[in-house]
């Protein structure tokens, strides 16, 4: 291929900004410079779907009523273990309204073992939903029940019951430990270890390390499993036509469900189509049909007529995903100035029947040190499935290694935010602790437990790391028709985190328009395949591809207005509206003048992600440094009630080139406010004696409300790497780190003692301070 | 309950199609179930006071659907609902008004907003037959496209929606907070919206919205 060099910004601005000479393929676009001199990337341009949010128009998947439309309810297990000896639906089939009913069957055609309380067993589709509610109580079922096992502890023991006594297919998300769990080595409930991930095996010799150090800390932490509760529960309208599926889901990943689904029914990818134009919030939840879009096909199908599927807030809970719980050991060992010897980390956790409870690879990541072990364990358990949640496995991961590091630091005798300074080789990081430190106030933090009166307060800080992945399957299509429209389409969708709205932004810096001027059509698998909104991924993998996409379009444009114009291609310049000569600004042309002129009604350019600039691959993708984070927490404890209340938050992050600071910052409030929660409230209350979440509701699990919110600064540091034509990167997993963490720093900071284990509710509290 | 309102219900909600003799007012609450009509009638003895007991008839009402008017939005809308059948549904399944949204379904979450004679409601614990005759607001009836209500151009302005699902009962509950509380602070803007439930964490710039909101309204 034929390359050309260009120079890019490389370093942070106002700190070591510089440039980077590199070469790339001739179809690249030359580099944009920094943000500041661009006219609408980088900018807290408003949202696209603003408007349809605000007037209650913009139609999610709940929203879908199609003509003829049935509404499906799922019947669920009532008990946690259990093997089926029969099942009689003749009764809900005989319900006036019902339309079809489909029993879940495995692929020998028995009833499928029950293995949770709450798993989906048949569906019924009605006229209306309360039909459907009222057909599900008449299903009958005959159950031989089993002893089953909640407790993630218990399910360790030799003489629990056993969850799965065959091996389940493989690890879908969740743990981000590098190895794939194929569950063949599970010793009872017990699968693993899993001992390396991407950043490779083990290193050095753990005995060496620790006897070299001079200071240990060794502890266990423990965190909760945390539900994702995105407002718009998990769920699709299927409208199964001969030769033709549409499938409106709300969904993370359009492309996936649509792979997902034509494989399931053994039918051409061209015969299903998926449409997500909003999805009320996923969190990492919804990459999959689940059970619910086969379900919902399923009845589509044997009805003959659309079925809306959707799950209700408790169906939501139980059986579509939680951040799996962790109890999570760790050794961390020193010299006298600092420097990491030796750690070592071992973790077991339950992703309920599923597996994905790994504690990531913070432990492994964040800090240099020469010797390192790692032995990550999934338990199974009889609970619901986990699924990924905003940088799975590193948030519990994080959780242990920041209170750890900041234990060293006080063992040491050193300022925790200092002694990252010594032990962090991160630029990005070392920048975000100076200016966040000054916005925040560091300096005011005080002797842990020395506020005097009931009410304590105090500060801590906690750091995170998260790769520049990319997906290099990401395509986006641009076309620009005579008379005027622009447009770009892919299938990758806008989950809340301004998608839309940032390919807008790419679109019209590239052709020099208003950003209003483009029509950004996505979330639809009948536009070429983009990425999931997964892992901080969509950013940097659709909008270079956007970009080129432009550029091709922009080029093939400009050939015919050089020669209408009689100049040279490579000397039009297409700015604030306009093509002119840069050699005889006489020589000039409106874009939409151009755009009347057209040799054809159309043109069509598709591009897709290209390899990382510079050469930057792994194996199992890109990642070229890493998108680093800082934030501070203060906290005020009452140590009467135990309650802790966050009062200020600043979160310093970097996300390569920031697209649009508004909506950045918008995800950072989010991190943040669902990392304060998981500190402190939210939590999966399971009967043991039952097997029953026990607060499956929105109000008995504890949720953040407006009274909790804390007073929450962030800041966008621009990190420029010269790695694609946007340089630009996500910033949905690395806001969701270090919050808890920080936080239980801050406790540990008011009051002296250490916490252990979150949510870090008034009863923990007070029992550290042994007051109870 | 104020009289205003008990007087509406006496004098709209019960019409004449519903009026049969020979039934007591236990064979009402069986026929309809313990609604919170039902339950109405015995705090306020309003139906006692303005129509003989023994002249409602259940089967008028239900278990199947009765065909009711409703006003919503300044219109007057017909559709057949079963006594079950929650105004949120009513809105959102019979009339295609899908800006209202059912988050919790148990009065939790505060998404399924919406104004009943100016006051915010949860419209899945209101039910439809409860509200006929009284004047309906839902996030539709608030402000277009073309003519933005002040609180939705402030939403825009500061980016007070990610995911967009809680945004119509967001603004609902702020704009009726702002027309009774014109100039209020930030911890009055937090006491309002304390019912409001939201995932994506946009509460900080729900806050900036309704404080700048204030200013324009």
């Amino acid at each position: 291929m034929d390359t050309k060099k260009i120079k890019l910004p490389l370093g942070i601005p106002g700190y070591n900004l510089g440039e980077v000479e590199r070469e790339v393929p001739v179809t690249e676009p030359s580099a944009w410079p920094v943000n500041d001199k661009l006219k609408h990337v980088g900018k807290p341009v408003h949202r696209y779907d603003a408007i349809a949010k605000v007037t209650g128009k913009a139609k999610f998947t709940a929203d879908i009523q199609l003509p003829g439309m049935l509404y499906a309810k799922f019947f669920r297990s009532n008990t946690p273990h259990a093997t089926i000896r029969s099942m009689n639906i003749n009764k809900a089939e005989n319900l006036p309204g019902v339309y079809a009913v489909h029993i879940m069957k495995t692929d020998d055609g028995g009833y499928p073992e029950v293995k949770y309380a709450g798993q989906p067993l048949a569906g019924v589709a009605a006229s209306s939903l309360a039909n459907a509610e009222e057909a599900i109580k008449l299903i009958e079922v005959d159950y031989e029940y089993l002893d089953f096992v909640i407790d993630v502890e218990e399910a360790q023991k030799p003489e629990a019951p056993i969850v799965h006594k065959a091996a389940i297919e493989s690890q879908t998300d969740g743990g981000d430990v590098g190895v794939v769990h194929e569950g063949t080595n599970a010793q009872g409930n017990v699968v693993g270890p899993s001992t390396s991930s991407f950043y490779g095996g083990p290193r050095g010799d753990l005995n060496t390390g620790f006897k070299e150090a001079d200071v240990v800390v060794e502890r266990v932490y423990r965190t909760q499993v945390h539900t994702h509760v995105p407002l718009e529960t998990h769920g699709v309208v299927v409208d199964w036509k001969p030769g033709n599926m549409t499938v409106y889901a709300s969904s993370q990943n359009t492309a996936a469900m649509r792979d997902e689904m034509a494989e399931y029914f053994g039918i051409s990818k061209s015969e299903v189509r998926v449409i997500s134009e909003y999805t009320g919030g996923g969190f990492g939840a919804k990459h999959s049909v689940g059970v619910y879009g086969p379900m919902a096909a399923t009845l589509s199908k044997k009805a003959g007529r659309p079925v809306w599927l959707m799950l209700d807030r408790k169906e939501e809970h139980i059986s579509e995903g939680n951040r799996p719980n962790s109890i999570h050991y760790l050794k961390i060992g020193a010299k006298k100035d600092g420097k990491l010897t030796a750690i070592q980390q071992r973790s077991h956790g339950t992703a309920g029947v599923a597996l994905g409870a790994g504690v990531g690879r913070i432990a492994q990541a964040l800090y240099e040190c020469p010797n390192f072990a790692t032995e990550q364990y999934d338990v199974y358990t009889n609970g619901g499935p986990g699924a990924a949640w905003r940088a799975p496995g590193n948030v519990q991961g994080a959780y242990g290694v920041e209170q750890a590091i900041d234990e060293l630091a006080e063992k040491l005798g050193m300022d925790p935010l200092a002694y990252r300074d010594i032990i962090d080789k991160s630029e990005v990081r070392k920048i975000e602790r100076q200016r966040g430190a000054e916005k925040f106030g560091w300096s005011k933090r005080k002797a842990p437990g020395s506020d005097s009166g009931p009410i304590k307060k105090g500060m801590g800080m906690a750091q995170s790391t998260w790769p520049r992945f990319v997906t290099l399957d990401s395509t986006a299509e641009v076309r620009i028709m005579r008379g005027g429209a622009v447009e770009i389409r892919s299938s990758v969708q806008d989950i809340g985190t301004g998608t839309k709205t940032i390919l807008g932004q790419v679109v019209a810096e590239e052709f020099g328009i208003p950003v209003k001027d483009v029509t950004v059509l996505i979330g639809d698998t009948y536009f070429p395949t983009g990425p999931g909104s997964g892992g901080s991924v969509a950013t940097g993998s659709i909008t270079p591809a956007a970009r080129n996409a432009a550029y091709k379009v922009k080029m093939e444009l400009l050939e015919q207005v050089a020669t209408k114009l009689k100049s040279e291609t490579a000397d039009l310049v297409m700015e604030d509206g306009n093509i002119y000569d840069k050699t005889d600004n006489t020589k000039k042309v409106s874009f939409k003048e151009a755009l009347k002129g057209m040799r054809t009604s159309q043109i069509i350019a598709t591009a897709s992600r290209s390899d990382d600039y510079g050469g930057f691959k792994q194996p199992w993708g890109l990642a070229y440094g890493d998108l680093g984070s800082v934030q501070f927490a203060e906290v005020s404890v009452d140590t009467e009630t135990g309650f802790v209340k966050v009062d200020r938050i600043v979160a310093a992050h970097s996300c390569g080139r920031p697209l649009n600071t508004a909506h950045v910052a918008s995800q950072i409030n989010g991190g943040v406010i669902q990392g304060m929660a998981y500190a402190l409230y939210e939590y999966r209350v399971m009967d043991k004696q039952t097997g029953f979440m026990m607060n499956a509701n929105v109000d008995q699990y504890k949720l953040p409300y407006a009274m909790e919110i804390p007073e929450i600064e962030s800041l966008i540091i621009e990190d420029y790497s010269g790695t694609s034509s946007t340089d630009a990167y996500g910033i949905g997993e690395p806001a969701n780190i270090a919050t808890a963490v920080a936080i239980a720093n801050a406790v540990y900071n008011a009051i002296g003692v250490r916490i252990y284990e979150i949510p870090m509710t008034p009863d923990k509290i007070l029992k550290a301070l042994k007051k109870i | 309950m104020d009289k205003d309102r008990q007087k509406k219900i006496s004098e709209q909600e019960i019409r004449p199609e519903h009026v049969k003799k020979g039934l007591s007012r236990r064979g009402f609450l069986r026929g309809a179930g313990l609604t919170t009509v039902g339950t109405v009638a015995l705090q306020t003895g309003v139906f006692g006071k303005s129509l003989p007991e023994e002249t409602l008839d259940a089967q008028s009402i239900g278990p199947d659907a009765a065909l009711i008017k409703l006003r919503i939005n300044g219109k007057t809308r017909s559709l057949a609902v079963e006594p079950r059948t929650t105004l949120a549904s009513a809105l959102r399944d019979h009339l295609q008004l899908t800006g209202t949204k059912i988050v919790c379904d148990r009065g939790a979450c505060s998404a399924c907003t919406v104004w009943v004679e100016g006051k915010p409601v949860n419209s899945c614990l209101t039910l439809a037959v409860e509200v006929v005759g009284q004047e309906i607001t839902t996030i539709e009836g608030l402000g277009s496209e073309d003519k933005l209500h002040p609180v939705q151009e402030a939403f825009i302005e500061h980016d007070a929606s990610q995911c967009g699902f809680c945004t119509p009962g967001m603004v609902m509950t702020a704009t009726h907070f702002l027309q009774n509380h014109p100039k209020p602070n930030l911890e009055e803007v937090k006491v309002a919206l304390r019912g409001n439930l939201c995932r994506c964490g946009t509460h900080p710039n729900v806050f900036k919205a309704t404080l700048a909101a204030a200013k324009k309204m």
